[in-house]
């Protein structure tokens, strides 16, 4: 449990509570996160749309509706919503200028069902544009800033979502993750992090960047508020054809930790490569904790895991070419001008907004990708990629199947939050920080990034935990029983009181 | 088949991508792009023979529904959010001359 003497530590679990046993009114927590977003949003940048009326609104018909809601799982529960995921009539920019003024005429569908569990959206979160990058400075709205040092970045694409939770302006924030963009920013700002299987969740109303790798999942302070969101959101959508019909109501049951007997393996080759000193320790640390309560370690090889980052690099802006091909300046958001003078044409109109309304790191993308599929590198690139994602996935299978592994520990990311500016000139070291995180989005695999920890400087690392397919209940049962061990859990940020 | 990209050919995938890119775009992207791919050239040391492509991490086979009609979005917010649109009488996008 966290110390009474924390500020403001209120979980999904401890808000819906409260609201359902009439302790506290749902406008009364809304009120109070609104003004803790007021009070320092203006630092750090979380948000890009905060929903003060609206949501006031919305908080007020759940107190109306006490009684007759009662049982609903997120009752009066704040949520951050990023901004990639489509809120009907509330703008959704991607972080992007091409969507500048874009209001969705529908829900996604886990806005639906997290609305029909009793929550209630306070805002959308800054990210990378269309969720493109590890930092949160490819925003066309400004980097945000990580809480624990406003000269670092909170990590990214969702960037905004992890600060929110970190600064405590919402108990939990919904985000996407395509190459580690729930993971990595959970783990820079010290929450926890989900990505589940790919298929658990529906992608409807995603804005899509690389649709075979995306994944929406939640940014909580707990373990079993990660697993309450997902029985919320997950489940078969007829508007999403690879979503799966998995059974996901357990997952609203509170979670039991559980270690003892657990395998888990430790890839130990894939930790020589340039991690930070302290991030080992740290891992270290966490691999010793598991253990103390029973857990069995086994070293695993993933022989192929160093060639995820070129594959992912390769699939994923290819996927990205072609789904932001939409963005034209017919159907929505931003449309350049084109002068007379010029004989306007269609043409001219499409390349000159997608110019001028792409920023440079998506642009950089389109172009990657549009290459590796163009004729005569096809089969070099993009399916030499595809094959390659096969070898990796194929690591996994024999790791699980053959060797009976439960669940495959790494950290999350190779160091700390790294400075603001430290890497927008090098795309490719940007890129290298990702190693730990694409492998789960190019197989599919559920993974969980937990607080592992705080440096000498008190930056937070990040513990991943990568399971099998649809097995995120391991993942919950090891995350708790972690999280009621380790001294460091509730540290927090400064949060300006 | 290490090579860096020319100029010429990051135009030619910017047209492809329907990007105006500006002079200093192009110089840049081609610097960017030609160390990316020559970073990524290190798949192709590795043996995929005797391997199929993963184009999709799921499992699952693609389900099908049955083709019953079903109400649609309405034209009215379709273009609701378009930068030039009719909604009046036959509603429409409207865009730059297409031809010419």
């Amino acid at each position: 449990m966290p110390p009474t003497s924390a500020p403001d530590n209120g979980t999904v679990t401890t808000i819906r509570r409260a609201v359902a046993g009439g302790d506290r009114s749902a406008v009364d927590i809304c009120q109070a996160y609104l003004d803790r977003i007021a009070a320092a949003d203006g630092q750090l940048n979380a948000m890009t749309t905060v929903l003060g009326d609206d949501a006031l609104a919305r908080a007020d018909e759940i107190d109306r509706h006490r009684e007759e809601w009662r049982d609903r799982p997120l009752l009066g529960v704040p949520l951050t919503v990023k901004d990639v995921i489509c809120t009907r009539g509330l703008p959704t920019t991607a972080a992007s200028r091409i969507l500048n003024g874009f209001r969705p005429p529908y829900h996604a569908t886990v806005v639906t069902r997290l609305l029909d569990a009793g929550a209630v959206v306070i805002g959308k979160t800054n990210c990378d544009e269309f969720a493109m990058g590890s930092s949160t400075e490819h925003s066309a709205y400004g980097p945000s800033r990580n809480p624990w040092a406003p000269d670092r970045t909170p990590g990214g694409s969702s960037g905004g979502a992890a600060v929110a939770v970190a600064a405590r302006f919402a108990p939990a924030s919904i985000a996407s993750d395509t190459g580690g963009s729930i993971r990595q920013p959970a783990a820079l700002c010290g929450v926890v992090g989900l990505k589940p299987t790919y298929g658990r969740v529906s992608r409807y109303g995603l804005l899509a960047f690389a649709s075979s790798l995306d994944q929406i999942g939640p940014i909580t302070l707990t373990v079993d508020d990660a697993a309450t969101l997902l029985g919320v959101m997950a489940g078969r959508d007829p508007c999403d054809a690879t979503s799966v019909d998995e059974p996901a109501n357990i997952f609203l049951d509170p979670v039991r930790g559980e270690v003892r007997g657990v395998r888990v393996g430790v890839p130990r080759a894939v930790l020589d490569s340039g991690v930070d000193i302290e991030v080992e320790k740290s891992f270290k640390e966490c691999l010793r904790v598991l253990t103390e309560h029973g857990a069995e370690l086994v070293d695993v090889e993933l022989p192929h895991a160093s060639y995820a980052i070129p594959v992912y690099y390769l699939v994923a802006p290819a996927e990205a070419s072609s789904n932001l091909a939409r963005y034209d300046g017919v159907r929505y958001g931003f449309r350049a001008a084109v002068s007379d003078d010029l004989a306007p044409n269609v043409a001219a109109m499409y390349d000159r907004t997608r110019d001028e309304g792409f920023g440079t790191e998506v642009k950089r993308r389109i172009m990657l990708g549009t290459y590796a599929l163009s004729a005569g590198y096809y089969d070099a690139y993009y399916v030499q990629a595809q094959r390659v994602r096969s070898l990796i996935r194929r690591d996994y299978d024999v790791a699980f199947s053959e060797r009976g592994i439960d669940v495959i520990a790494m950290p999350t990311t190779p160091t700390p939050a790294f400075r603001l500016g430290e890497h927008t000139d090098d795309p490719l070291a940007m890129y290298l920080g990702d190693v730990f995180t694409v492998s789960a989005n190019l197989t599919g695999l559920p993974a969980i990034s937990l607080p592992g920890g705080l440096t000498t400087a008190r930056l937070p690392v990040g513990f991943q935990l990568v399971g099998r397919p649809f097995d995120e209940a391991t993942l919950f049962s090891l995350g708790d029983a972690f999280e009621h061990t380790v001294p460091w859990w509730w540290e927090h940020p400064p949060l300006g009181e | 088949m290490s090579k860096r990209l020319t100029k010429v050919e990051v135009e030619q995938i910017a047209a492809l991508a329907h990007l105006e890119l500006t002079t200093d775009e192009t110089e840049l992207f081609t610097r960017q792009l030609g160390a990316i791919l020559e970073y990524a050239e290190r798949l192709q040391e590795v043996d995929t023979d005797d391997m199929t492509s993963t184009w999709n991490p799921s499992d699952i086979q693609s389900p099908l529904r049955r083709d019953d009609v079903r109400a649609s979005l309405p034209s009215e917010d379709a273009l609701s959010n378009a930068p030039d649109a009719t909604v009046r009488g036959p509603a429409f996008f409207r865009v730059p001359k297409v031809i010419g």
